[in-house]
């Protein structure tokens, strides 16, 4: 269990720039998400911290050890891959006992080791058998106990969640919070599902094109984006354009930003909104009931807004579908122009 | 399985099956019941009137020694070029499986597949040019060292052996690659972030996966080079009597068919029975 920290570290391969001086720390026992779309870089930088890659220029420390250019096999690292990579010719317990015969660790302390991650997973009766005969959930605890039996200084998850479906994933990401936090362990975890890295972590660190874009708890980065790409990733915004800002109360200047808000926070009405509230006019093009939410979509000044909210919130629509769309000035996203 | 198959499925699988099976029939199984049924007379019938049904053929190869003598002798020779050409071809293997991408790859995978696309007499002659005294590996040899080099490997066990390596090493290095091919590189990844060193997950991951290929290669290799004739007849000369060797005179020299015949179905239950006593270890291998 230990500190990781990544300092302005760039990697190529070939012509192309994978991750282009990348500096970011990982708190002991945090639980961190790197988010980013496809070749941002995430899961190459997920796997030059554990070894795999070795950066052309800068370091890498996990605890008190510069491990840059330490192999992955010294390293002392737990892993998870997206498709478990569980061994097909051992079983369970064989699996999980792997890392701890290539550590010579002691036959008893092995059994008892095994038997405790298998309890951790919650995965006792499964010790002998094969991975063929297990479910996708089931493989994944394995995956996960093999990872950390080990006790390394880091968990590496390389978008553990991905091949489950829905439901199992919402189960396995509690599953794995309450293991994380039991063995509290610093975890890293790589995912393009921007709602898993919400749920899960305490801080994000969102990549584009192999640089940080921004770093931080999750409400912080949800309200708060740096930019528009940020904030478009983790959620959906609506943007004002310049003709609407002027009798709005804004947060900063308008020079050099663009101001935007959340779906959620919007409200509709038919009546003018009370004075203090943000307000624009706009015309309902279709309200999309959906159980207990709804979404309308309004034209407000020529763009298309995004409105998402309780159905019952909904006050019945006018005619003509002219409505005021108010929201707190608080709630007002601020992001680089 | 069979049984849940509706009657349209049946006939199409049938209809997909029987060209293939007809097919073995007429050119396998006809001539080798044929072959069979001579290794019973004591003479073939359009050249001896007087043909009758015999076990003498068989008796032959227990009353004479010769004959075990010389099934052994190339039961070894098959161990030896198996042996080789998993010790050569098994590690060609993995580095063409496992560490060459793209371009290269397909270059050395035509290397590999080379010694099937030469005929095989040409191929064994070139042995022979290579390998004689005063051949091209002696006088290369004797061009690059400062002292006189005999090797003189022609016509000894050692000339067979490279003859037989050089023609069966392709089986075990395709099937072997397949068999390592399929392995997933993330299980090579998970291995090493635990720690585990590159032996170990040579033995304990990559063999142990890869061991049904392996073994199939050498199944196809042991078994013709049990069987074989042409190697150890040119590039073994005076030494080169074997097992093959002697069911080939039967057949073309000394025309004793049914002898010749009777030699074969041995070394065939002889194999048979090597195999069956050595599936469990292949079945155990796949589990």
């Amino acid at each position: 269990m230990s500190r990781v920290e990544v300092s302005n570290v760039t990697m190529e391969f070939g012509q192309t720039t994978a991750l282009d001086d990348v500096s970011i720390a990982f708190e002991d026992g945090g639980f961190f998400a790197l988010l980013g779309p496809s070749g941002s870089g995430k899961t190459t930088l997920l796997r030059t911290i554990a070894g795999f890659y070795f950066p052309k220029s800068g370091t890498i420390r996990i605890g008190d050890r510069n491990v840059e250019s330490v192999p992955v096999e010294k390293r002392d690292i737990g892993m998870m891959f997206q498709n478990y990579a569980l061994f097909p010719n051992m079983s369970v317990a064989d699996n999980i006992g792997f890392g701890l015969r290539v550590r010579k660790v002691p036959a008893a302390e092995e059994k008892k080791r095994i038997s405790e991650a298998l309890d951790l997973v919650q995965l006792g009766a499964l010790a002998n058998r094969r991975p063929s005969q297990l479910s996708g959930g089931q493989r994944q605890r394995v995956a996960l106990a093999r990872a950390i039996v080990t006790n390394p200084k880091v968990l590496l998850l390389d978008e553990p969640l991905s091949a489950l479906d829905k439901t199992l994933r919402v189960d396995m990401q509690i599953e794995l919070k309450r293991i994380q936090r039991e063995v509290g362990i610093t975890t890293i975890f790589v995912t393009h599902d921007q709602e898993e890295a919400l749920t899960l972590s305490d801080r994000i660190g969102i990549l584009r094109n192999g640089r940080i874009v921004q770093a931080g708890p999750p409400r912080e980065v949800y309200d708060r984006p740096v930019d528009e790409f940020t904030a478009g990733f983790l959620g959906e915004a609506n943007w004002l354009s310049a003709s609407l800002l002027e009798d709005l109360t804004l947060p900063a200047q308008v020079d050099g930003h663009r101001f935007g808000t959340r779906p959620e926070a919007l409200r509709i009405s038919a009546d003018t909104p009370d004075a203090g509230q943000n307000a624009v006019r706009g015309q309902v093009r279709q309200r999309i009931f959906a159980g207990a939410m709804a979404t309308c979509l309004i034209d407000v000044g020529g763009s298309q807004w995004k409105l998402i909210a309780r159905d019952r919130d909904i006050p019945e629509l006018p005619g003509d579908g002219q409505v005021w769309v108010s929201w707190s000035p608080e709630d007002t996203l601020v992001v680089r122009a | 399985m069979a049984e849940a198959l509706l009657p349209t499925e049946r006939r199409r699988l049938v209809s997909l099956l029987s060209p293939a099976y007809l097919w073995l029939l007429v050119a396998v199984f006809l001539p080798l019941s044929a072959m069979l049924f001579f290794s019973f007379l004591t003479g073939l019938p359009q050249d001896d009137p007087d043909w009758g049904v015999t076990l003498a053929n068989y008796g032959k190869f227990f009353q004479n020694p010769t004959y075990p003598a010389l099934l052994w002798k190339s039961l070894k020779l098959g161990l030896w070029v198996t042996g080789f050409c998993i010790l050569i071809g098994y590690p060609c293997a993995l580095v063409l499986a496992k560490s060459i991408k793209g371009r290269a790859r397909e270059a050395l995978f035509l290397m590999v597949i080379l010694p099937f696309w030469s005929n095989s007499l040409v191929r064994i002659f070139s042995w022979a040019i290579v390998l004689r005294g005063n051949g091209v590996l002696e006088r290369t040899l004797n061009f690059l060292l400062p002292f006189d080099v005999r090797l003189n490997l022609m016509f000894t066990r050692e000339a067979v052996v490279i003859g037989l390596v050089h023609s069966y090493l392709p089986y075990v290095i395709l099937t072997s690659y397949l068999a390592l091919q399929a392995i997933d590189d993330d299980l090579i990844d998970a291995a090493r972030s635990m720690g585990a060193s590159k032996l170990t997950i040579l033995r304990r991951l990559l063999l142990p996966l890869s061991l049904p290929g392996l073994l199939a290669g050498a199944v196809l290799v042991f078994v013709p080079v049990v069987g074989s004739f042409m190697e150890p007849r040119i590039l073994g000369g005076r030494l080169g009597t074997y097992y093959g060797t002697v069911i080939e005179d039967q057949f073309v020299a000394v025309y004793n068919w049914p002898l010749g015949a009777a030699l074969s179905f041995i070394l065939l239950a002889v194999v048979l029975l090597i195999l069956a006593l050595t599936s469990p270890v292949l079945k155990r291998a796949r589990t």
